[in-house]
């Protein structure tokens, strides 16, 4: 099935990272186990935010809409007792074990209608107009959050009281929950790896190189990018829950502007259309800001100042992405051949 | 819904013509960053929020008792911090002076808050506290207005010379860096002037209500469409009319041709990105006295411009007129109509549109 030995290497490497991960993480400290797990959190994002800007081409700058949609979603049905029949749901999947695949369920077909609603107004945007308006919606999103008070509890946020366990076995500690986030990690990576190998995932590729060429082929353009809008959406929702999980907290600082642009900043930072570089520069922000948050509590100006750094500088050495550093670790799909023509 | 009797209209459309003065300085900056040089300044609002702190600052420094040391300690820093960067480039690549600057600070910050005890970037943004002052006349207001204005200008005329003309046509990078400098701006501004919610001081001629009809309308909002509806004709003169606005225009058109006739799109690069930091600076001094300067307001005002744009076409100023009109109304009449929905309601119009026709009513492409 795999052909390509190089990818075959690859994948044994990723794959080895990850189960040293599993094995390294109950002999860290607390606060280094909180760490991996909010890298594997927003790693689930900005990958989700490659398969549009890396692999389709179309920068975002409203991705952590769906992200807040989810997180949100969680938050509320697990905690808004007077909304009687998703709570009684909730309550009733929980005492059968099942209140994470509710819960998942619930928050996905939510953050996936918000994306299938959006993506219909923004593909039709080109450059920085989806820029743009994916902004604009996003801020609706965030909007809604902060305005919308009796049912996102405003400023304040919305504090949930505890994790639902899975199949008997309780997630309330650090160690069982991280290894959950690795397990949903792991299954979203997979699956987001074998959407970008299908034929759908390197039509992208090609409407990313030659939109013409590929409209001329007989593609339908349009409905390709709002299917891969809409499954990069569901994933940054799957994110979205796995932040409420880990938080327990949910406010509108959550899901503002920065998260976005910290989502943005990861899969650049990692290198575009490579899948495992955006967890790279998920790692790489996320440890800085909990490092850094240690010493001083300016995270956005110092967080803006490491944005135009990094920018300036691969813009000096012609890099792209950490993973640009070491072109051989790059997979195929990154290079600008274009499969079907 | 409530129903709206005909006096509540026409207030309404007053306000609405008002708001949309404010959204036409911040939008019409952004159009025409835009339609000159492709770059989607993210950081636009951010000059609107700043320039906004700097009014206040100077109304304090003008009326209030306001100790200019820190500020002082503050420009000898930076211009410490440019002649080290000249020094140094003199003799190394920009590359290495670069790295060479950023380990010195890291030093000297680590050196500054173990052996001294303060933080080394208080230098660089130093913490001033700002007191809201209550007096305040035209000419002082004015003078805030010019100063604030000037280093607004200046903020984005040094951005576009040394950050964004490296960057070329990479819309990624361009977003990157512009959003890098709309957090740093907002978070110093944080800093320096901290969490609390400023008004800036409406002065003596303008801080009445005119009552025609019965209808009391304050006259600041009057002052606020005066001033949008001069800049609209300044600057459709100024490009359509002048030498100047000619040779913008080239520039834009064919960047190649115009260098070959000896003009030097380097400086009218950098001028266009100064006018738009002016125009987003000027919304947000006139509209500090309208919506207030707070922390976060930069963030919540550029959908609201990003919306203007989409509606009236980047890169057009007609369209940016047009924009912010509707914008201006929507905003108004659907917060009074629907107050839950007032933000959806901002953003049926921008997706019908686009719908239509997807570079704005006026739009370039």
């Amino acid at each position: 099935m795999i052909e390509n030995l190089a990818e075959k290497r690859r994948i044994f490497i990723v794959l080895g990272v990850f189960v040293a991960l599993a094995a390294v993480t109950p002999f860290l400290d607390l606060f280094m186990q909180s760490l991996v797990t909010e890298i594997l959190v927003f790693g689930i994002l900005a990958m989700s935010l490659d398969l549009l800007l890396g692999f389709t081409g179309l920068a975002s700058l409203g991705h952590a809409a769906y992200f807040g949609v989810a997180s949100y979603t969680t938050a509320i049905i697990m905690t808004k007792e007077d909304w009687t029949w998703t709570f009684a749901a909730f309550q009733w999947a929980d005492s059968l074990g099942l209140g994470l695949f509710y819960i998942f369920i619930f928050a996905l077909v939510v953050a996936t209608a918000f994306a299938a609603f959006f993506g219909f107004l923004a593909i039709r945007a080109v450059g920085v107009y989806f820029l743009m308006i994916t902004l604009s919606l996003a801020m609706v999103i965030w909007g809604l959050a902060y305005r919308w008070s009796a049912v996102t509890e405003g400023d304040n946020g919305i504090n949930v009281l505890g994790r639902p366990s899975l199949f008997g076995i309780s997630l309330e500690s650090e160690m069982p929950f991280f290894y959950f986030t690795l397990a949903v990690f792991l299954i979203c990576l997979g699956l987001m790896y074998l959407f970008v190998r299908s034929p759908f995932g390197k039509t992208l590729v090609g409407i990313r190189e030659r939109e013409e060429r590929m409209q001329m082929l007989g593609y339908n353009i349009w409905l390709h990018k709002y299917l891969a809008f809409i499954i990069a959406g569901v994933f940054s929702g799957v994110s979205g829950v796995m932040w409420t999980l880990f938080n327990l907290f949910v406010s509108p600082p959550d899901i503002e502007l920065i998260t976005s642009a910290e989502a943005l900043f990861m899969v650049a930072l990692g290198g575009p259309a490579t899948l495992i570089g955006p967890v790279i520069g998920s790692a790489i922000i996320r440890s800085l800001q909990q490092f850094i948050s240690i010493y001083v509590e300016r995270w956005p100006l110092i967080l803006g100042a490491i944005y135009i750094i990094t920018i300036m500088l691969g813009r000096l050495y012609g890099v792209e992405g950490i993973l640009g550093l070491f072109g051989k670790f790059r997979k195929p799909a990154a290079t600008s051949e274009t499969p079907e023509g | 819904m409530t129903t709206l009797s005909f006096t509540n209209i026409l207030v309404l459309s007053y306000n609405s013509l008002s708001y949309a003065a404010i959204l036409f300085l911040l939008a019409s900056g952004l159009s025409l960053i835009f339609g000159v040089m492709r770059i989607v300044n993210l950081a636009h609002a951010a000059f609107f929020l700043f320039a906004g702190y700097l009014a206040l600052e100077f109304y304090n420094i003008i009326f209030g008792s306001l100790s200019l040391m820190p500020r002082i300690v503050q420009l000898v820093s930076w211009t410490a911090l440019y002649f080290a960067w000249r020094g140094l480039t003199l003799y190394v690549a920009p590359r290495h002076a670069a790295l060479a600057l950023l380990l010195a600070y890291i030093v000297m910050e680590i050196l500054c808050s173990l052996i001294w005890g303060f933080r080394f970037f208080e230098l660089f943004f130093p913490h001033v506290p700002v007191k809201p002052v209550d007096r305040i006349n035209f000419l002082g207001m004015m003078a805030a207005i010019v100063v604030a204005l000037a280093i607004a200008a200046l903020c984005g005329m040094l951005i576009e010379r040394f950050f964004l003309r490296r960057l070329g046509q990479d819309t990624l990078s361009q977003v990157l860096v512009t959003i890098g400098f709309a957090f740093i701006l907002q978070d110093g501004s944080l800093y320096t002037w901290g969490g609390d919610n400023f008004m800036l001081k409406q002065p003596w001629p303008l801080n009445f209500s005119a009552v025609v009809w019965g209808l009391s309308l304050p006259q600041y909002r009057a002052f606020m469409i005066v001033i949008a509806v001069v800049v609209a004709a300044a600057l459709f003169l100024g490009i359509e009319r002048t030498r100047l606005g000619a040779i913008m225009r080239a520039a834009v058109d064919d960047p190649e041709m115009a260098r070959g006739i000896g003009i030097n799109t380097n400086v009218v690069q950098m001028a266009i990105f100064a006018i738009g930091a002016l125009l987003a600076a000027t919304g947000g001094v006139v509209g500090g006295a309208f919506f207030g300067v707070y922390p976060g307001l930069d963030f919540e005002i550029l959908p609201y411009a990003f919306a203007v744009v989409i509606i009236g076409g980047l890169g057009s100023l007609g369209g940016a007129v047009l924009g912010s009109i509707v914008v201006g109304f929507i905003e108004n009449f659907g917060t009074a109509l629907f107050p839950e929905l007032s933000y959806f309601a901002l953003f049926a119009p921008m997706a019908i549109i686009l719908a239509i026709k997807p570079t704005g009513l006026f739009g370039k492409g």
